[in-house]
């Protein structure tokens, strides 16, 4: 049964939030099973993922256009991801070269479609990595450099199988690869690329997404944001207590949700696939007003940084759960505050500010989604360092049962105190100083961290 | 019946009802309901109305009712009403 009429009031909050507040749909996703395209012939098998890919997402950016020229709400990127490449490409591709060439085809099918990023350029290897595993991962490098809207990721470690530190360790030197090989372009080709434990299979933000085999053939899943929406109710509740600082969160969280839910109905409905599920993450972007930095300012600390950063930032995460999951029935993706430092301009303030290191950061990462996010370090960071920094956010992703991620860009040529321009959504940071002592031995022993043990919970 | 919300935000000047009313019944568009407030001297106002009778494509109206908001000076902007509905309603 539906309410009372829509009061004037309600509809110039909706329009206020998304007006002033950059209130938004961060992503629609469409995920696409290659399962079926695979073949032991490279050229047909790029055919086939070219000819699939465009039958299926042909119509996805104009579906969205409509559905936010309708509802008169942004729909800020249209996207798609595919089944983890390193399982479709392993009959064909008998070299890292091979591999690019599906990342080359890839990005043309982006480009035909006009969607600005497309994910799946992945291995999912956990526990061991198969030759076509290995292949993939070794041609991230050229594949991220010879294209421009394909998105790399790779899980390492998850809480059933523990960390996977030979691929670790490889991909400690393949961040540093990609640098170089994109080196004339700030390293952005490390932007796209990201490392997890525990990937969700159903994600729809970048660079992490990834179509999951356990999903089904095609699913729209739909990422939404509104970190301003957050602070700007935030601001109205100052001095107030806990209760009514967690309360304003929730109500706030289920309003920004249910248009996310409504958006992915709609576009499910027009495009004839299934719905899939709403990510409920905090999103930020460069722009001013969409921090979530800001909202813990508006909590009440001087800079995102600050003694209570990691408690506010947990309660903050958990609200935001709490309110979301009432306005949607299907949630999942990685669902939570995201604290990427380039894309938001109150990290940013706060690196440059003295308040924000890469330590409280990972700190920060035991209590929200994803993890080191869109960190720029020095370009001489070693490869060895840049694997222990990653196995670190493994490490809490496993044995918190949670997802975790490291997308760190060691900007070649750029040192401390410097600043790297990424461009648009990606924006710019600051080069953040690394702890300088050296892991080489820890890295260089080989093999897995077990999977911790679930019982004795202390 | 397909409820659509219609908003008109701007500087109050004479005719603005009398316009956008004008374009609603030349496309057979109902209006259910009006309100409107002036807040700090602007002029806002809401509509709601059936657009199931219309012939019109719903992208066009959006276009052609901003267009006429130029024209007068004032926002106009049309929304079908889920978004309102789904965002305050549980």
């Amino acid at each position: 049964m539906r309410g009372t009429m829509i009061n004037i009031y309600e509809v110039a909050e909706t329009n206020q939030m998304i007006e002033k507040e950059n209130l938004d749909v961060r992503t629609i996703t469409l995920g696409i099973s290659l399962l079926d395209c695979i073949d032991s012939d490279l050229e047909r098998l790029n055919g086939k993922i070219y000819r699939k890919i465009y039958e299926a997402a042909k119509d996805l950016v104009k579906t969205g256009e409509d559905i936010s020229r309708e509802f008169g709400i942004p729909i800020v990127n249209k996207r798609i991801s595919v089944t983890p490449v390193a399982l479709i490409g392993g009959a064909a591709c008998k070299s890292a070269k091979d591999f690019a060439e599906i990342a080359k085809t890839l990005d043309k099918v982006a480009h035909e479609v006009g969607v600005n990023f497309i994910g799946g350029y992945s291995a999912l290897v956990s526990k061991g990595m198969t030759e076509a595993d290995r292949l993939l991962i070794h041609s991230i490098p050229l594949a991220l450099s010879s294209t421009e809207r394909v998105c790399s990721s790779v899980n390492l470690g998850s809480t059933k199988t523990g960390i996977n530190m030979d691929a670790v360790k490889l991909m400690g030197e393949i961040v540093k690869q990609t640098a170089e090989y994109t080196k004339d372009a700030d390293s952005l080709g490390c932007a796209k690329l990201v490392v997890f434990c525990n990937a969700p299979d159903d994600n729809p933000f970048m660079a992490g997404a990834f179509h999951g085999v356990t999903e089904s053939d095609r699913i729209i899943n739909v990422g939404v944001s509104g970190p301003g929406v957050v602070k700007t109710a935030l601001s109205k509740v100052r001095g107030e207590n806990f209760e009514v600082l967690c309360e304003t969160i929730k109500k706030t969280a289920f309003k920004v949700t249910r248009v996310g839910q409504l958006v992915a109905q709609e576009a499910s409905k027009r495009m004839q696939v299934p719905f899939g599920i709403v990510d409920l993450s905090l999103a930020p972007t460069p722009a001013i007003g969409d921090s979530v930095a800001d909202i813990l300012c508006e909590i009440g600390l001087e800079y995102a940084g600050a003694p209570g950063t990691t408690a506010a930032l947990a309660l903050l995460n958990d609200q935001v759960k709490k309110g979301g999951v009432m306005a949607s029935s299907y949630v999942g993706g990685l669902s939570g505050a995201f604290i990427p430092v380039s894309e938001d301009q109150g990290m940013i303030d706060a690196v440059a500010a003295g308040a924000l290191t890469l330590e409280k950061l990972e700190a920060m990462t035991c209590v929200c989604s994803v993890g080191l996010d869109m960190i720029a370090i020095p370009g001489d960071t070693k490869a060895t360092t840049i694997a222990g920094i990653i196995a670190d956010e493994m490490a809490i992703g496993m044995v918190n049962q949670k997802t975790t991620a490291v997308r760190i860009i060691p900007v070649i040529g750029k040192t401390v105190g410097e600043k790297v321009e990424f461009g648009g959504l990606l924006g710019y940071a600051p080069v953040m100083p690394v702890n300088r002592f050296s892991c080489d031995a820890f890295v260089n022993r080989g093999g897995r961290i077990p999977a911790p043990i679930h019982s004795f919970k202390n | 019946m397909k409820k659509t919300i219609i908003t008109v935000v701007g500087k109050d000047t004479v005719g603005i009802i009398a316009k956008v009313c004008t374009y609603l019944a030349e496309n057979k568009i109902n209006i259910l309901d009006i309100s409107q407030t002036i807040v700090q001297g602007y002029f806002n106002m809401m509509m709601i109305v059936d657009t199931s009778r219309t012939d019109k494509h719903f992208g066009d109206m959006v276009d052609e009712l901003g267009a006429l908001g130029e024209e007068i000076g004032v926002l106009i902007k049309c929304q079908k009403e889920e978004i309102f509905d789904k965002m305050h309603r549980i």
